[in-house]
């Protein structure tokens, strides 16, 4: 393990119909070192990796592996030339054990697998790295940080020299992801890996990256040494020379008359086991409640629960009277859902923009009248929530499932708040998301409290929630544990709860 | 009728020997549906493949006097509906439910329009194994004869179950069908994967259609089937995707379809039409029991657009 290779994209172009996804773009990485994509949600970061990966083909531009053009047809021939990539969604495949994955992706060979030498080759490999993964179980009952170390311990395992890394941290809590992306430093400084990370968070950037580049809407506008950078600098690169929105800060106020409220509520999960037991819990007017906690702690069962997706015991009410999450009831109630993952639950990936942004409306006047969806109203609705909430997509006709994650975020969102909102739950509601688009979406959110909605904020982010909250309710083993004021909340004593250790 | 003999006992007999008969095309159907789901397809379309495989099992074997050669036609035969099958949903914006269906029909019509000629004449039959030599009971000498399919069936359950953990080819169904993204990320093509998976399934389909026609009951006829290829695929469901359950399942719904001539044997033959429902009447229920809107299919292959 060392040599670590050089790279250089040349002049990169990628077009979706007529859509340029990127333009012109190039890029160099210097060996062992640890090089950052930034940029903002939509502007291409994926595509260029994945153009990278040989996943598309892209229309211009050629590939410099340590100064020799090299083609790549398909992932494979990437994974042949040393080059990894650890995806922003998980693939690696649920039903099967991590000893499984790891050594289908060594090749392929039809006959017997000799577990035995399988297993004592990947031991042997895991013992000199600094992680620990079960490699037993189904990789579907890791938890995240578990799933996202077993990808990158993949990429190892299959000698990548060059490992790209898509948001690799977004679903790790922050020792985690230091821990992991420490590892990737060390080995990078050490000449044995080449790095691409496309992240997010200048936190990362400033303590891991060596150089930064920076695209804006599919072309590369600026990048140099880390060193050399300040953190607005890059913030400006990033979005260009737009003048940053003004959000609503948060008005003073007194909460007013409970409007949801949840008593003894149980529901099962997925495997039948007890996911909530016994939720309690009540938003008034015009006040955020947060949910913290470690993921897998009944949060997103509470939240399929307020869906209408998890049939549940116990008592929900909305404004004083039981709520079933029927259509007529999230009508006459004026409830607000943005749910974790919004492309698989909020979401026809296939159909347009425009009618997904109408799944709220499209049976009332102006979309609606009589048993006719009037596209015309349909069309000016989706125009004006696409202006509005900011959402980058080659037009109102595009499958919703084109959009890049951030922009089905704010495409949901924007459905949700069009309307007048008394109730809004959210579940994770910038998970993914660039840091204007972060500001954006917060500030709606504080918004819809200002003007008097009830909001329940579920987020795995502790800073997210103090920032916002104005209560903060721990919730662990599908049950509150904990509740703090946002006066006197101490992250020391809500961390203690959330690891159920008090 | 010898059913003085054996009395009551003639109606478990009766429903045992049945169900090692009734359970042959059942197993070979579903086992073979397993590793086309477990690839992440379904093929509705095996009803029709059982019938052609059974109409052309039948007419080589009439035409060849080996049966043996009958249950390889069938399953060529059979696998090349499923690779039909396969191509077709090889296309972009292709279901592969519709496409099923309509290969369904056009497997029972096309056997049916190139089957007439073969209603009248014998084809020699596949032979059996008669394990009753010990009992002079004429009953339970005839409930012992067993076809040699069922035990290629009973061996191939546990062997298809191994190679799914252990093999490379086994390991590589299982990822295309669980997490096409992840496979091709590692090289690994699922639509070929498919391919090949749906013409297993289509060999199985139509060696199962052959025992049909050529054992039991054994002769080409259009109502030689009812039903079997898809209550097969309900099967499979209910199998959890298991090899080894198929096995236990195919038996359970074998002896249910050989509830009513059971009970006929020894002198019921009131309702004989309502147990004969039995098998369907057991998907249903097990239909109900298996989907349960709070929890997701244990087992179920991810990519399986009935489940997705
Ligand atoms: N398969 C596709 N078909 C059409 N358009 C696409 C496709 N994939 C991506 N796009 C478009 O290309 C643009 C760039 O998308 P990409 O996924 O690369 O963004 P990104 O920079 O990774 O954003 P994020 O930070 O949200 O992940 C987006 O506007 C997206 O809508
Ligand atoms: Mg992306």
């Amino acid at each position: 393990m060392s040599d670590a290779p050089g790279l250089e994209v040349v002049g990169v172009t990628k077009r979706f119909g007529d859509f340029a996804a990127l333009s012109d773009v190039s890029l160099r990485l210097h060996p062992g070192t640890v090089h950052a994509l930034l940029g903002e949600n939509g502007a291409g970061k994926s595509t260029l990796v994945k153009c990278i990966m040989g996943f598309y083909h892209a229309d211009a531009g050629e590939l410099l592996l340590d100064g020799r053009e090299i083609k790549v047809g398909n992932p494979r021939d990437a994974q042949q030339a040393g080059i990894g990539m650890v995806y922003q969604h998980f693939t690696l495949v649920p039903s099967m054990t991590i000893l499984e994955n790891l050594t289908m992706g060594l090749g392929f060979r039809p006959g017997r697998i000799d577990w035995k030498v399988e297993r004592a080759k990947l031991t042997a490999f895991l013992d000199t790295m600094p992680f620990r993964v079960p490699i037993d179980r189904p990789v579907s009952s890791l938890a995240a940080g578990e799933k996202q170390k077993a990808e990158i311990l993949k990429q190892l395992y299959l000698q990548a020299k060059l490992l790209i890394l898509d948001e690799p941290t977004s679903v790790l809590t922050p020792q985690e992801a230091d821990e992991m992306l420490g590892l990737i430093r060390s080995m990078a400084t050490a000449g044995q890996l080449t790095v691409l990370i496309i992240t997010h968070k200048f936190r990362e950037v400033l303590a891991f990256a060596d150089e930064v580049t920076v695209l804006r809407r599919g072309k590369q506008v600026g990048g140099g040494k880390v060193s050399e950078l300040s953190v607005p600098e890059m913030a400006r690169l990033m979005v260009g020379d737009q003048a940053s929105r003004d959000h609503a800060g948060r008005e003073e106020r007194e909460p007013g008359e409970v409007m949801l409220a949840l008593t003894g509520v149980q529901a099962l999960d997925d495997a039948g086991g007890p996911a909530l037991q016994g939720v309690d819990l009540t938003v008034r007017r015009g006040e955020i409640v947060g949910i913290a906690g470690v993921s897998g702690n009944g949060q997103t069962a509470l939240v399929e629960v307020l869906g209408g997706q998890r049939r549940h015991q116990g008592a929900v009410t909305v404004g004083g009277e039981p709520f079933g999450a029927t259509r007529e009831e999230i009508a006459r109630h004026n409830f607000a859902l943005l749910p974790e993952e919004p492309l698989r639950n909020a979401c026809v990936g296939r159909m347009s923009v425009g009618e997904n942004m109408a799944f709220r409306s499209f049976d009332r006047a102006p979309i609606g009248s009589g048993v006719w969806v009037k596209r015309g109203a349909l069309r000016r609705h989706a125009r004006d929530l696409v202006e509005r909430y900011n959402v980058r997509t080659t037009g109102i006709d595009a499958p919703i499932m084109t959009l890049s994650g951030g922009n089905v975020q704010r495409a949901v969102l924007g459905r949700e708040l069009s309307g007048e909102v008394d109730v809004l739950v959210c579940a994770n509601p910038v998970f993914g998301l660039d840091f204007s688009a972060v500001a954006d979406i917060h500030g709606q959110i504080v918004a819809a409290r200002n003007r008097g909605a009830a909001v329940l904020l579920v987020s795995e982010d502790l800073d997210e929630l103090l920032e916002l909250a104005d209560r903060i309710l721990v919730m662990s083993g599908g049950a509150i544990v904990y509740e703090t004021k946002r006066e006197s909340a101490d992250r020391q004593s809500i961390g203690l709860h959330m690891a159920g250790h008090a | 009728m010898a059913a003085e003999a054996l009395g009551w006992w003639g109606v478990p007999l009766a429903v045992g020997a049945g169900a090692i008969r009734v359970s042959t095309p059942f197993l070979f159907v579903s086992l073979g549906e397993v590793v086309t789901e477990t690839s992440g397809r379904i093929n509705l379309g095996l009803e029709g493949t059982l019938v052609m495989g059974a109409m052309s099992g039948y007419a080589i074997s009439f035409y060849t006097g080996s049966p043996w050669l009958g249950v390889l036609a069938a399953g060529i035969v059979g696998s090349l509906l499923g690779a039909l099958h396969a191509g077709i949903c090889s296309l972009p914006k292709v279901n592969d439910i519709a496409v099923g269906i309509a290969l369904l029909l056009f497997g029972t019509g096309l056997a049916f329009f190139l089957g007439t000629p073969f209603v009248a004449p014998q084809a020699p039959n596949l032979p059996s194994i008669p394990l009753g030599f010990w009992s002079d009971v004429p009953q339970i000498q005839a409930a012992l004869k067993v076809n040699v399919l069922f035990f290629i069936g009973v061996a191939a359950a546990p062997l298809l179950a191994w190679a799914l953990r252990n093999t490379g080819v086994g390991l590589m169904i299982r990822m295309v069908g669980d997490n096409a993204e992840a496979a091709r990320a590692m090289g690994y093509s699922p639509l070929t994967v498919r391919l090949w998976a749906t013409c297993f399934g289509g060999f199985m389909a139509g060696v199962g259609g052959s025992f049909l026609s050529l054992y039991y009951p054994g002769s080409w006829s259009e109502g030689l089937s009812s039903g079997q290829g898809i209550i097969a695929v309900a099967l499979v469901i209910f199998a959890r995707w298991r090899p080894m359950y198929c096995l236990w399942a195919s038996l359970l719904f074998g002896g249910a379809g050989a509830l009513g001539p059971a009970l006929q044997s020894v002198g019921i033959s009131q309702g004989y039409y309502l147990f004969n429902a039995a098998p369907y009447v057991l998907t249903l229920v097990i239909m109900i029991i298996a989907c349960s809107p709070d929890r997701t299919l244990a087992g179920a292959p991810g990519e399986l657009s009935i489940t997705k």
